[in-house]
C-alpha cells in the first residue's frame, strides 16, 4: 500500500529526513516513534503531496505522490499535528466543509458529523466558533473531522497530543474498529510508547532523520528485554534522567541505539 | 463546484463575522472621501473643472475595492498561519477550484465593501448623473474585484510571513492607487505620469468607474473591459500557477 525507498528532506544544509525506506502492507497499522524533531511530520508531508522530497521515491497504491498529486490525494485522510481548523467557523461548519471537501453525499454527511461529534462529546457545541473552544475540544473535533470520511490509508500525525484519556481511547478504538471492518491502512506517529504498543502491528523508530529500528511491538520488546514497550521506554528514560543534560529525545536515542545494536 | 461554493460561502460569512473589520476599513475610504473631497473641492472648483467631490467618489469606491480585494487574496497568509490551507491543500479536489472558490469569496466581499462606501458617498453628496448606468459601475466594481483578488492569489501564494505583507502594502498596493488616476484627472500630466498610470492597471478601472458614475472616461468604456480582462487573464494564470505549487 506504502513504499518508501532512500526518501530525503533537506531543508538548507539541514536534513530533516535522511534516507528512510519502509513499507507498509494493505489493512496494516504502522507507527512511527520518535521524539521531536525527528523527521516524523516531515515525513508525512512529503507522503501527503504537501512538500516535494530532495531525493527518493514513494509509492502510494502504486502511485507517486509528486507526479499523481490529485490521485493520491483520492486514496488518503490525515489528521495533522498542528492546528488545521478556521477558528472564525463553528465547529459544525467545520465539518460539513471537510465533508464537502471529500465528496461525502448530504445526507450521509449529516449523520456522521452527528455521530462522530457525539462520539468525541462535541455535539452540544456544535454551533460555538472553534475560537472558544478550548486546547482539547479543538484538537478532539480535528480529530472527529479526520474520521469524517473512510479512506483507504488514514495518517494520523501525534493526533492524542494534548487529548484526555477517555478521549484517547476512544479514538484508539475508533482506529482499529475502521482497520478490522474497512481495511482501512493507518500511519501513525507518536512518542507515546503504551499506544503504538496497543495498536500498531508494525512500529519504526526514527530518529534524527533515520530509522533505527523497525519491527512489531513484540520484536522490539524481545530485543529490549522488556514486558512492554512502555516499560522499556520508562525504565530508560529513567535512567537517563539522572545524566545531566539528558532529556526526552536523549532517552529515546538510547532505546534506539539498544535496539539496533541487538538487531 | 460544491468546492467552489463552499468554499465562497467560508468568506462570506467570515466577513459576515468580522464587524469591527468591515467598519474600520470604512475609515480610510471616507477620509479620502471627506479630506480630499471637501478639502481639495474649492481649488479643483477654482481651476473650472467641476465638483471633486464627483470626481473623486469614483476613485474612493475603487480604492475600497482595491483594499478588500488585495487583501481578501492575501488571507492565504492568514490561512498559511492558522493551519486552515493544510486542510483545503490535501483535499481530493483540484486546487484550481480551491483558489477559485477563495478568490471569488474574496472577490464578491469586496464587492459588497464597494458597495457600502458607494452608499456612503451618496451620502456624503455624491450624486451620479446617470442612474441607467449604475448596472456598468457594478460590472466594474466586480472587475476590479476579480482582477486584484487574482493578483492577491497570487501573492499571497508566495508569501510565508507578515513582513512580506507590509512590503506588499507599501510597495505595491500604495502606489497602484496613488498612480492610477483616482485622485487626478488623467488629462494634460507630466509625460512620465502619463506613461506610468497607464501601466497601472487600476487606471481603467477607476476610468471605466467614472465614465459610468459621472459620465467623464479617458479612454472609453470598451478600452477599459478589454484591458482589465487581459490583467485579470495574467492575474489568474500567475495565481494559478503559484497556488498550485504551495508546500507547507
Ligand atoms: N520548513 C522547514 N524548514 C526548516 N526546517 C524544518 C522545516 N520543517 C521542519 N524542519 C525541521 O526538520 C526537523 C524535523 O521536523 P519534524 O518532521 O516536524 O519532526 P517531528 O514531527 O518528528 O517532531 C526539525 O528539526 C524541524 O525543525
Ligand atoms: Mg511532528
Amino acid at each position: 500500500m506504502m513504499r518508501v525507498e532512500h526518501l530525503v528532506k533537506t531543508f538548507g544544509e539541514f536534513t530533516a529526513v535522511g534516507d528512510i525506506s519502509f513499507e507498509v502492507a494493505k489493512g496494516e497499522i504502522f507507527a512511527f516513534l520518535g521524539p521531536n524533531g525527528a523527521g516524523k511530520t516531515t515525513t508525512i508531508k512529503m507522503l501527503t503531496t504537501l512538500l516535494k522530497p530532495t531525493s527518493g521515491r514513494i509509492e502510494l497504491d502504486g502511485l507517486d505522490p509528486v507526479k499523481h498529486q490529485n490521485k493520491v490525494r483520492r486514496l488518503f485522510g490525515i489528521v495533522f499535528q498542528d492546528p488545521s481548523l478556521d477558528s472564525d467557523l463553528t465547529a459544525y461548519e467545520n465539518m460539513e466543509i471537510h465533508g464537502v471537501l471529500y465528496h461525502v453525499p448530504r445526507a450521509e454527511r449529516r449523520e456522521r458529523i452527528e455521530s462522530l461529534m457525539k462520539l468525541f462529546e462535541i455535539w452540544d457545541r456544535r454551533d460555538l466558533q472553534v475560537k472558544k473552544f478550548s486546547g482539547g475540544m479543538k484538537r478532539r473535533l480535528e480529530i472527529a473531522r479526520g474520521l469524517l470520511h473512510t479512506p483507504k490509508i488514514l495518517f494520523l500525525d501525534e493526533p492524542t497530543l494534548g487529548l484526555d484519556p477517555q478521549s484517547r481511547n476512544q479514538l484508539w478504538t475508533h482506529v482499529k474498529h475502521l482497520n478490522e471492518t474497512q481495511q482501512v491502512t493507518v500511519f501513525l506517529t507518536t512518542h507515546y510508547m503504551d499506544e503504538a504498543d496497543r495498536v500498531a502491528h508494525r512500529i519504526a523508530v526514527i530518529d534524527h532523520g533515520r530509522i533505527v529500528a523497525q519491527g512489531t511491538p513484540k520484536e522490539l520488546k524481545e530485543q529490549t528485554n522488556a514486558d512492554s514497550l512502555e516499560q522499556a521506554f520508562l525504565t530508560l528514560t529513567g535512567s537517563s534522567i539522572r545524566d545531566e543534560g539528558a532529556d526526552a529525545a536523549d532517552a529515546m536515542r538510547q532505546i534506539a541505539k539498544m535496539w539496533s545494536q541487538k538487531r | 463546484m460544491s468546492t467552489i461554493y463552499i468554499l465562497w460561502l467560508r468568506e462570506m460569512k467570515r466577513y459576515v463575522r468580522s464587524r469591527a473589520q468591515i467598519v474600520a476599513s470604512l475609515g480610510q475610504p471616507m477620509l479620502y472621501l471627506l479630506a480630499l473631497g471637501f478639502g481639495l473641492g474649492p481649488v479643483f472648483q477654482r481651476s473650472g473643472q467641476g465638483s471633486y467631490l464627483q470626481f473623486v467618489a469614483p476613485g474612493v469606491v475603487g480604492m475600497s475595492i482595491l483594499f478588500m480585494s488585495i487583501f481578501s487574496g492575501i488571507g492565504l497568509l492568514w490561512d498559511r498561519q492558522f493551519g486552515f490551507l493544510k486542510e483545503t491543500l490535501v483535499a481530493p479536489v483540484p486546487r484550481l477550484h480551491v483558489m477559485l472558490g477563495k478568490a471569488l469569496g474574496g472577490a464578491t466581499v469586496a464587492v459588497i465593501q464597494g458597495s457600502i462606501v458607494f452608499v456612503v458617498c451618496l451620502i456624503a453628496g455624491f450624486r451620479p448623473v446617470n442612474i441607467s448606468s449604475l448596472p456598468i459601475a457594478f460590472l466594474f466594481m466586480a472587475l476590479i474585484a476579480t482582477m486584484f483578488t487574482s493578483l492577491g492569489t497570487a501573492i499571497g501564494s508566495v508569501l510565508v510571513d507578515m513582513q512580506g505583507f507590509q512590503l506588499v502594502m507599501n510597495f505595491l498596493v500604495m502606489p497602484i492607487f496613488f498612480l492610477s488616476g483616482a485622485l487626478f484627472p488623467l488629462a494634460n500630466l507630466p509625460k512620465a505620469l502619463a506613461i506610468v498610470t497607464r501601466l497601472d492597471p487600476m487606471t481603467y478601472g477607476v476610468d471605466g468607474l467614472r465614465a459610468a458614475l459621472i459620465g467623464i472616461s479617458h479612454f472609453g468604456i470598451a478600452t477599459d473591459i478589454v484591458v482589465i480582462c487581459a490583467i485579470t487573464a495574467v492575474f489568474m494564470g500567475l495565481g494559478t500557477y503559484f497556488f498550485s505549487r504551495i508546500q507547507l
